[in-house]
């Protein structure tokens, strides 16, 4: 009896996680940040509700309070979320944790397959440890951080031959990040329309992740490496390499000389409003906010373009983006991968797309028509070729933190040298790794 | 014998209330109803700190049930006490504690004696001068980020007024050495009220005989206020700095709103970094060790003032 009870406990454990069924319906609760995009998943999922009977919930959670809200929720095992589209970050921790579900037997059985989907989102959003065929979630949110700029000051003649003058250039899109510090030097404090514009925003924000991606947007292209040799933990010569350093002198010096005065703790909401408010030429954002940007009816349709992170010693671009989760702690785990096996739908994941939000689905990717739909397709595409993301380990939030802090000072508040920031990044990165067991 | 809660509750219950429950001691009655109260003091106050401090010696994550917190010393506090960021840390809250001290005592203390003279109007200005305090210091954060802000904000026009200084040209919250200052007065315009109405309770309790005495005497109004007002006010002052020091030690929600603890960390008071060590980084037993550090200095100073209140108090 025992023996029958175990196997038949065994039978339904295997059921609920391989085959989802459509018995009952339930009330699902999505957990997301709140930007524009998640306003597109409410108005995709309801096709969702209409075909399988059950009703979505969601929670949106502003950014700044994202990762805190969302990870105090899953460390306390609580059941709020059935599905969660958690940062790329968290994946270690919610694998290693017991936070996710793992999804391999589900794929298998359904016949999800991760070769349909980028590449760069699989290794980035889905897998755990990173590159090893064992996934957590199922990339739903492409995204890098690119640039925008007001299209209509630079195809100004005036302005086209100021620029000449002062830099015997043509001005144009920046096709290397010095190039655009110059533009932007070239715009700050400038009078156009009898109003004083500066150079570009970009992130400083101290409180969550803000500065550590904006400045990873030049220390990529510069060559930054996060390890010697992956999966080692070697950081010294990679951290503070010389090209590294170079690279944050670079971002202090874009910062010091060509932003709006008082972006001193901005993410992308100050981004955001730098732009639309008519304050500066370009801006740094991620590509999500792109569709709502170029809709917006002050700077955006003939107003503005768009940019992919331009290349310094390389092409590189810091990967922003999520993928979708089941929730270990839910009850409703059966409905939540329902929910997930009809958005990897090619159908579902055009429309996704043609909604405002960037699937990673090959089928929409490589449709010959994909770069032509949107001004910024094609750089999104560029852009996710070359994508490089942050410590995805568990211990992700005090790597995170230590980053923030030692760029900040050095940036921002001006302490120290870049080598300094650099060299301490990397003593607080080695505590981190010897408290994890990992050196 | 000592007079104990419960003995003088044994002795204020009534003998029919005891006679009623039999078998029953008046003090086992007492017992009764003062335990629910002694153990949820127990509960929420000294359990937790009991726990914190066994925390303390651990690599506990709270975020990691799933791995085993082993016991390592005193480790936790050797890396506290050593790390120069902390100590940093402590500085700014330092500097925070001092200056909004040093002048919400002064200007509160100048107010309550302005208002407390007789003139038209006073309670119509009692009221605006205290609304700040009444408002919550997530609006006020929110408020002051707006006033400081170097190309809209209000401040910087004020001061570019006074100054003949391009409003632009500096930066409350995002300067190294006007940070610091920014959080001080915007914790002073918020809660200077606070001193003022703890000043001016005392000012009034102070009974008129004993300025009419000292008219008499022919006291100067200096000599009066140095040697009536300031004295039997003082106990008030200390109590109301008292306050403000507990509360501003534990600073959190405004200065997070005004700057995050930045730039850099130049106002991350010690509070903001606890919170993120404990919830952001999830290092629990280092936490708990921090936890334990700043419990203690401010349960030692604390004291230390207590004491000194009581002896003014006495004299």
């Amino acid at each position: 009896m025992k023996k029958m009870t175990s196997a038949a406990i065994g039978a339904a454990l295997m059921t609920s996680v391989s085959v989802p069924t459509m018995a009952m319906a339930e009330d699902l609760t999505l957990c997301w940040a709140a930007w524009d995009p998640a306003n597109a998943l409410v108005e995709l999922s309801k096709e969702f509700e209409e075909q399988s009977g059950h009703t979505m919930n969601f929670e949106f959670i502003p950014w700044p309070n994202f990762a805190d809200r969302m990870l105090n929720e899953l460390n306390s095992g609580g059941k709020l979320c059935d599905l969660l589209i958690g940062d790329s970050q968290w994946i270690g921790g919610g694998a290693e944790n017991g936070h996710y579900v793992k999804l391999n037997d589900f794929f298998d059985a359904e016949g999800i397959s991760m070769d349909d989907f980028a590449p760069a989102t699989v290794y980035a959003y889905s897998t755990w440890p990173k590159g090893t065929p064992n996934y957590y979630a199922l990339p739903a949110m492409g995204d890098a951080n690119g640039w925008f700029y007001r299209k209509d000051w630079f195809a100004d003649a005036d302005i086209q031959a100021a620029y000449k003058e002062a830099t015997g250039e043509d001005l144009r899109e920046p096709q290397s990040q010095r190039e655009m510090l110059q533009i932007a030097q070239f715009f700050q404090g400038r009078e156009i329309d009898g109003k004083t514009v500066y150079g570009a925003s970009i992130f400083t924000e101290r409180g969550s992740e803000g500065i550590t991606m904006g400045v990873t947007s030049a220390l990529y292209p510069w060559g930054f490496k996060y390890e010697n040799t992956p999966g080692s933990y070697d950081m010294e010569g990679a951290v503070n390499s010389p090209e590294a350093v170079e690279a944050l002198e670079f971002y202090k010096e874009f910062y010091e000389t060509a932003t709006p005065p008082g972006y001193t703790n901005s993410y992308m909401g100050e981004s955001l409003d730098a732009f639309k408010s008519g304050q500066v030429a370009m801006a740094m954002n991620w590509f999500a906010f792109f569709p709502g940007l170029y809709a917006d009816p002050a700077t955006g349709g003939d107003k503005i373009d768009f940019f992919v992170n331009p290349p310094q010693n390389q092409a590189g671009s810091t990967l922003g983006g999520q993928g979708i989760s089941v929730v270990a702690y839910s009850d409703k785990q059966d409905a939540a991968l329902e929910y997930i096996k009809w958005f990897a739908d090619p159908e579902v994941q055009a429309k996704w797309w043609e909604l405002g939000g960037y699937s990673a689905h090959n089928a929409v990717l490589n449709d010959p028509g994909f770069k032509d739909s949107a001004p910024f397709a094609g750089d999104f595409l560029e852009a996710m070729n070359d994508v490089q993301d942050f410590w995805q380990e568990p211990a992700y939030a005090e790597l995170l933190l230590a980053m923030q802090k030692r760029i900040h000072d050095y940036v921002v508040a001006d302490q120290g040298t870049a080598q300094e920031a650099l060299d301490k990044l990397i003593e607080d990165w080695t505590e981190t790794f010897e408290d994890e067991g990992k050196l | 014998m000592t007079d104990t809660i419960a003995n003088r509750a044994a002795k204020a219950t009534p003998p029919r209330v005891a006679r009623k429950i039999k078998g029953l001691s008046d003090r086992a009655i007492a017992w009764i109803f003062v335990a629910p109260t002694i153990f949820l003091l127990l509960a929420i106050n000294i359990f937790p700190l009991i726990w914190t401090i066994q925390l303390s010696f651990t690599n506990y994550r709270a975020n990691r049930l799933n791995r085993e917190p082993e016991f390592i010393g005193l480790r936790n506090y050797e890396r506290i006490l050593t790390d120069s960021d902390i100590w940093l840390n402590m500085q700014a809250t330092a500097h925070f504690l001092f200056w909004t001290i040093a002048l919400q005592t002064l200007i509160g203390f100048t107010l309550a004696w302005l208002i407390n003279k007789k003139f038209k109007g006073n309670d119509l200005w009692t009221t605006i001068i205290v609304l700040p305090m009444m408002l919550s210091p997530a609006v006020v954060g929110n408020f002051w980020k707006f006033l400081y802000q170097p190309q809209i904000g209000l401040f910087n026009y004020i001061v570019a007024f006074f100054t003949g200084k391009d409003p632009s040209s500096f930066e409350m919250l995002g300067s190294v050495q006007l940070a610091p200052w920014s959080i001080v007065i915007v914790d002073t315009w918020m809660w200077t009220p606070f001193v003022m109405l703890i000043c001016l309770a005392g000012l009034r309790s102070i009974p008129d005989y004993i300025y009419e005495a000292a008219e008499v005497d022919r006291a100067s109004k200096i000599r009066q206020f140095f040697t009536i007002t300031i004295p039997m006010v003082l106990p008030f002052l200390m109590l109301a700095v008292l306050f403000r020091g507990i509360e501003n030690f534990k600073m959190f929600d405004l200065v997070v709103q005004l700057t995050g603890g930045g730039p850099g960390s130049t106002t991350e008071l010690t509070s903001i970094n606890l919170k993120r060590e404990a919830f952001e980084k999830w290092r629990t037993g280092y936490a708990s060790a921090y936890a334990i550090i700043l419990f203690v200095t401010v349960f030692g100073l604390a004291s230390i003032y207590v004491k000194a209140l009581n002896k003014v108090k006495e004299r």
